[in-house]
């Protein structure tokens, strides 16, 4: 067992003592912290992220630091975003979007990002961005499955990776391009120009807590990405976990490194920052870890929540931190993503003066659910205790029934009891899959672990065949289906092989139509192929050709025995093998 | 070794790790990473495979001055000198 760390460098935490705030812990009482609509009109996120800083002290604190490639800023205080986001939602009404339907974006982190997800929240409509490095095929997937009616893009990645799909997206009605000054067509138009006629004054319509505010697609092992729905009184969470988790403080600036593409990105990119009236700090450059170092110094950070691929790098760098740049800003680093080693944890003790706290969630839940806390002991390598108003458990699950594992040290499915604010309410259009995750009263998560003697969590794996690479889920389904494309391939199977830096890699085995070889031309050409297709942060780094797959009886593929096999790793249970 | 030939196999490596894309048609102020639309796994499997090539040793904190074409290109023959 690793060594303990007890946090003293910040005495005064909003959870001073994590066991009792536990017990006395109520979504109830917290949710008097949040405004609500005036009028009794109901809750909705971009009043309680934005307006109501807007309409009191907080109207000249800034919201939002943009900092371009070139490293100038773009600053926004809440009354800036609220006018802007004002004029959002009256293009979104002019347009004559209503409640509930969907708004995509596809963009790097620039401000528009920002201003249009706060926009369509406040006319009610649903918010889904995308990751921009994603091929054409996963951004029509989830432009197809999401409903998507309108889409804020660059004009560039318009027309790379949106303009071909058209003919198959019919209910896709509105391109709106961030860059584009004049005003295309009906269809194509001008954001800027589109802002420019629209008013900044905007009346938030009555939001009931429970309609739906955001669709994040996240990955399964069977089928394609599933849409999973999260509505307004999500808040609620994104308020509490920045306040007790990331121990959020007037006057504090945050800088979360996740792209909005993906739910971190989302939940503590734009809004827990924001509902807790702090500054949230926004970098639209990719990593680069000298980058990263003297942004943190420059912008004072003082929380700063990243990922374990970024933290692995930084440890790959041959430098003291402390003594390079100044980083006595900095009170809380946590990370999220996949699970944290100790050896990062304790490097973070060692160069920064700060344990990296790691923390678990997932799209689903919507927040983070179980963490490291400033206050708490740490245990490197442990996700910690679950967030205070959230039951976690270890169980075992069978066809029909759940059973709560309570001896420590005990292996299981983390499963979690349903009804926590930011729970996700539906995958869009696939109830069946939705009904799955649940057994009575318990969320299943898809993750295994363990829970030790002190109540902390330590991740274990996937129960499933999900990829987990760089932090960002990946469904070998969907990667397969591509390489079924291909003209050479026969059969593709797809897994997740260790890798030192981003966790896991995409590794495909394929078999090979009668008649092509496996050289590297054919690897190299299907490589090529994925990539066109699927983005580089989905397609297969590696490509191995193999004479069969190992499959069960009834053709189902055993993915999990190749990638027992690329680890050397016992096989485990292969009675339904069809081959050996 | 001529600007010519780093550049020809800046190019060779890029195409074995991105074989989508065509990095001949790279402008020398491009973005590498992001013309190319690479990321930062083939990133690093591009810097590592630089290493070897030319048997020098680009540190992490200098990955932000092998941003362009043209500072990369700089920076190999810097480093050959």
């Amino acid at each position: 067992m690793p060594e303990e760390i007890v946090i003293t460098s910040h005495p005064v935490h909003n959870l001073p003592d994590y066991e009792s705030s536990y017990h006395s812990f109520s979504w109830q009482k917290e949710e008097q912290y949040l405004t609500g609509l005036p009028g009794n009109k109901g809750l909705n996120i971009a009043y309680e992220a934005v307006d109501r800083h807007a309409a009191g002290k907080l109207a000249n604190t800034l919201a939002l630091r943009c900092i371009r490639k070139d490293r100038s800023t773009r600053d926004f205080t809440y009354t800036d975003l609220q006018r802007l986001s004002a004029r959002f939602a009256n293009v979104l009404v002019n347009l004559g979007i209503k409640k509930g339907e969907k708004v995509f974006a596809l963009t790097g982190r620039i401000p528009e990002l920002y201003i249009a997800a706060l926009g369509t929240f406040k006319v009610t409509a649903v918010f889904c961005p995308l990751f921009s490095a994603f091929g054409p095929e996963p951004v029509f997937q989830r432009l197809s499955r999401g409903d998507a009616k309108v889409l804020v893009t660059t004009r560039a990645l318009f027309e790379k990776k949106v303009a071909p799909l058209l003919d198959r997206l019919p209910l896709l009605q509105f391109i709106l391009l961030t860059d584009e000054e004049v005003v295309g067509n009906n269809k194509v138009l001008s954001l800027q120009g589109l802002m420019q006629a629209a008013s900044d004054e905007f009346l938030i319509p009555a939001t009931n807590p429970g309609d739906p505010a955001l669709l994040h697609f996240t990955s399964g092992t069977t089928g394609m990405p599933k849409g999973a729905l999260h509505v307004h009184h999500a808040v609620l969470t994104h308020y509490v976990t920045g306040k007790y988790v990331l121990d959020f403080q007037p006057g504090d600036i945050f800088w979360c490194t996740a792209d909005p593409g993906w739910v971190t990105g989302t939940s503590y990119g734009i809004i827990a920052p924001l509902v807790n009236g702090i500054t949230n700090v926004v970098d639209e450059e990719d990593f680069d870890a000298a980058r990263w170092f003297s942004i943190l110094e420059e912008q004072k950070v003082n929380i700063w929540y990243t990922a374990p691929t970024a933290i692995r790098r930084l440890m790959r760098m041959n430098i003291r931190p402390r003594e390079e740049y100044k980083l006595q800003f900095l009170r809380l680093v946590g990370s999220v993503g996949e699970p944290l080693h100790a050896e990062a944890v304790l490097w973070g003790e060692e160069k920064l003066g700060l344990p990296v706290l790691d923390n678990w969630w997932q799209t689903e839940t919507g927040g983070i659910m179980i963490a490291n806390y400033p206050s708490l002991l740490v245990k490197p390598g442990s996700m910690g205790k679950p967030l205070p108003g959230i039951e976690a458990a270890i169980a075992e699950i069978t066809d029909k029934d759940i059973n709560i594992l309570t001896a420590p040290g005990t292996q299981g499915h983390l499963v979690l009891k349903k009804g926590w604010p930011s729970m996700f309410c539906a995958y869009l259009h696939e109830d069946e899959r939705y009904q799955k995750c649940f057994r009575g009263e318990w969320y299943i998560t898809g993750d295994l672990a363990k829970r030790d003697a002190d109540g902390y969590y330590w991740f274990v794996g996937r129960a499933d065949d999900i990829i987990k690479t760089s932090g960002h889920m990946v469904g070998p389904f969907e990667v397969e289906s591509i390489l079924m494309e291909h003209t050479t391939v026969a059969e593709a199977a797809v897994i997740g092989k260790p890798d030192p830096v981003i966790g896991e890699m995409v590794k495909a085995f394929i078999v090979l139509k009668q008649g092509f070889t496996g050289n590297e031309n054919v690897q190299q050409d299907i490589i090529a192929y994925a990539r066109k297709k699927l983005g580089a942060a989905v397609a297969p780094k590696e490509i191995a050709f193999v004479s069969e797959l190992p499959k069960t009886r009834s053709g189902k593929i055993l993915r999990r025995l190749l990638k027992a096999r690329e680890l050397g790793l016992p096989e485990g249970d292969t009675s339904t093998l069809e081959q050996f | 070794m001529t600007e010519q030939a780093i550049k020809q196999t800046v190019f060779q490596l890029l195409k074995k790790i991105a074989p989508d894309t065509a990095p001949e048609t790279l402008q020398p102020d491009d973005d590498i990473r992001h013309t190319l639309e690479i990321d930062s796994f083939d990133a690093l499997q591009f810097v590592v495979a630089l290493n070897e090539n030319y048997g020098i040793e680009i540190p992490e904190e200098d990955y932000g001055k092998i941003i362009t074409l043209r500072s990369l290109i700089n920076y190999i023959k810097e480093k050959l000198v």
